[in-house]
């Protein structure tokens, strides 16, 4: 089956003592996907389908208008290109955390461990509203930065900061389980061969990677397309340069157009779908490739 | 089948941490779901939620954000009014912003009396048969215990010298505003640009439009919210003026000592009407409409209206506002009726989709 290498290896590594045999009879499987059902329907499918059935309230005319609006048109450019740019930044910031993390027990490690979480936790407004006044043209980073010319409160690197601020987490945890459990024997065969650090780096522990990344590349971008509290305030919503559709959602909202809101938030979620199945490929093509079949 | 199953269950054993789990090739569905999930929450509201009838003891008031100290003072006087009066009674309150407390009633927001930020949003809950359509002709005043307008704050000493409207059309004046279609503070701003423009000499619609559109062609910020608009001028130092409520700008005043500012009040501008109105229907439901309107007529005494004073609001009571009339700036104020005939006559013309404001912003590309 198609399972990333962490999964396999913990399966190994941390067997589980076997079931008493009298469980085996009892329909736990048809339990607990009957249970996994449910939920999904109550958290997921109904939520979804009101929204639906909401957003089919408006004309096929009026959602064209407002689809091929091209202020929408370049809200969903923005947010798409903020949204991707951000998550390579948190690959980047990542790799270097999940490996540190991962493999080496240093002074305060568990503060960085417990810190990296730390996003998730914070209300996003806040998280928006402290990293404006940081970055803005008169904050501690922002008055630096403006020396040599950058702006990035109220542009759309102000955007990618917040985004990338919320969804740095979701790439460290995804990549910090497979840099546990890197396969110690391969990094080794590689060094006795005459390998280089860099070619054992590059050719051997980075194709492992892989996959934990692109899918906490994944979780990143869906979580940014999405985001409302910490752009907001650090944006500027200027209309073709800083406005995210999450805010135009809102906007509908709170002018009593729900189905303008529903309508645009469908459209955001089919995006985001197609842009998430495609990504969903890569990671499958990506763990045929680089994960050893005996490892799946 | 039922061996991969458990095989998962074995992982999150090894790893009891949830991203473990996120780690598995099979994430696009389950994060588009969490994705579909946030929208679709947000947009349903959190559904009914009037349950069964309160006793006549309990009222809840949802007010608009600025409202918040006078709402509390208004709870706490009113808690030991009924008290003298041998009542026990209990008040809760719910704030937020006005459009989206008139919206959490639509959806089901058990309040007795809204306090919303303007009479449009009360409107709304007319529209969705809360509130008896001619609830403004009901009550005296419109039904709002105290008015505010629309002013600008620059930074301190004036350097750009912006005196009136029209200076906020210059080039080198940069303008922070909220967006009018998300921010109720906005819309007044706007429908107060357009009212100057029309009264001047030679004023006209096309010369209103073009001072619009100068503002919002080239604000330099426009956020979602008045509060929002407020942070990025004070706290993070961007813009030369702020066009905001009267109320927020004193409040802005008295707590910045720090980074000096500067009110200016134009030579005319717009009356801000919130406005307090009982949801009939949630009334009737509970049972507490006599309740609700002891609760009105509070706002409407002499010490309530000091209160709004005290919160920079201008008084209804003409004896009231006589007394503060050196805190507040003479300007002549014109309404919103009286200049576009109707809210929803000005939302349609300005605010609408593919309206004035919408042809503006598509300008800016």
């Amino acid at each position: 089956m198609n399972v990333t290498p962490d999964a396999s290896l913990a399966s190994t590594a941390f067997a589980p003592p076997a079931p008493p045999a009298r469980m085996k009879h009892l329909p736990t499987g048809t339990l607990a996907a009957a249970f996994a059902w449910t939920v999904i329907a109550v958290f997921v499918v109904v939520p979804l389908a009101a929204l639906a059935f909401r957003a089919s309230e408006a004309s096929a005319a009026s959602v064209r208008s407002l689809l091929t609006a091209p202020r929408v048109l370049a809200a969903f450019r923005i947010t798409f290109l903020t949204s991707i740019g951000a998550a390579f930044v948190d690959l980047l910031l990542a790799f270097p955390i999940a490996w540190s993390l991962g493999r080496y027990d240093f002074p305060g490690r568990r503060l960085v461990d417990a810190l990296v979480d730390m996003p998730l936790a914070l209300p996003t407004s806040v998280a928006g509203l402290t990293l404006a006044a940081l970055s803005s043209e008169t904050g501690p980073l922002g008055r630096f930065l403006a020396s040599s010319g950058i702006r990035v409160a109220y542009t759309p690197l102000g955007i990618s900061l917040a985004l990338a601020f919320v969804g740095l987490p979701f790439v460290v945890r995804a990549i910090e389980p497979v840099v546990r459990v890197l396969d110690e024997s391969a990094l080794e065969a590689a060094r006795s061969l005459g390998a280089s650090e860099a070619t054992v780096a590059w050719r051997v522990v980075l194709p492992q990677l892989v996959p934990a990344a692109i899918t906490g590349f994944a979780v990143a971008l869906a979580r940014s397309l999405g985001e409302y509290g910490s752009v907001v305030f650090i944006a500027g919503n200027l209309p073709f340069k800083t406005e995210v559709v999450s805010l135009f959602i809102v906007a509908r909202l709170e002018d009593h157009e729900p189905v303008a809101a529903a309508v645009l938030a469908i459209a955001l979620l089919t995006a985001s779908c197609v842009l998430l199945a495609a990504v969903a490929g890569l990671e499958r093509r990506a763990t045929a490739r680089f994960v050893p079949a005996e490892r799946l | 089948m039922f061996a991969e199953r458990s095989g998962r269950s074995e992982q999150s054993a090894a790893f009891p941490r949830f991203h473990a789990a996120m780690s598995r090739h099979s994430f696009s569905l389950c994060h588009a779901g969490a994705v579909a999930l946030l929208g679709a929450l947000t947009l349903g509201g959190c559904g009914k939620s009037t349950g069964s009838p309160r006793p006549e003891s309990a009222l809840l008031v949802a007010a608009y954000d600025p409202a918040r100290t006078l709402v509390l003072e208004a709870n706490k006087r009113f808690l030991s009014d009924e008290l003298a009066a041998g009542r026990t009674v209990t008040v809760r309150e719910s704030f937020g912003g006005s459009g989206k407390q008139a919206r959490a009633v639509v959806d089901g927001l058990g309040a007795d009396v809204v306090l919303l930020g303007l009479a449009d949003d009360v409107n709304a809950l007319a529209d969705a048969k809360l509130v008896k359509p001619d609830w403004a002709k009901a009550r005296e005043g419109k039904g709002a215990p105290y008015t505010s307008t629309i002013v600008f704050v620059v930074r301190a000493g004036n350097p750009k010298n912006v005196r009136d409207w029209s200076d906020l059309a210059r080039s080198d004046v940069a303008l922070v505003a909220p967006n009018p279609k998300s921010s109720s503070a906005a819309k007044l701003s706007y429908l107060a640009a357009w009212g100057w423009a029309l009264r001047q000499p030679n004023g006209s619609e096309i010369a209103a439009e073009s001072l619009v559109r100068a503002m919002y062609g080239k604000a330099v910020v426009l956020d979602a919210t008045a509060r929002g608009a407020s942070t990025t001028f004070l706290q993070n130092g961007i813009g030369d003026v702020l066009v905001t409520w009267e109320n927020e700008a004193y409040l802005a005043r008295d707590e910045r000592a720090r980074a000096p500012i500067e009110i200016v009040t134009p030579s005319a501008s717009i009356v801000a009407e919130p406005a307090v109105a009982i949801v009939d229907a949630n009334v009737d439901h509970h049972g507490t409409r006599a309740l609700a309107e002891r609760y009105v007529a509070l706002l409407e005494t002499n010490e309530m209206q000091e209160a709004a004073a005290r919160a920079h609001f201008r008084p209804r009571n003409a004896e009231v506002l006589a007394a503060h009339q050196r805190e507040f700036a003479a300007v002549p104020l014109f309404t919103v009726e009286e200049t576009f005939g109707s809210w929803s006559a000005a939302k349609a013309k300005h605010f609408a989709d593919g309206g004035l404001l919408d042809r503006i912003l598509e300008a800016r590309r």
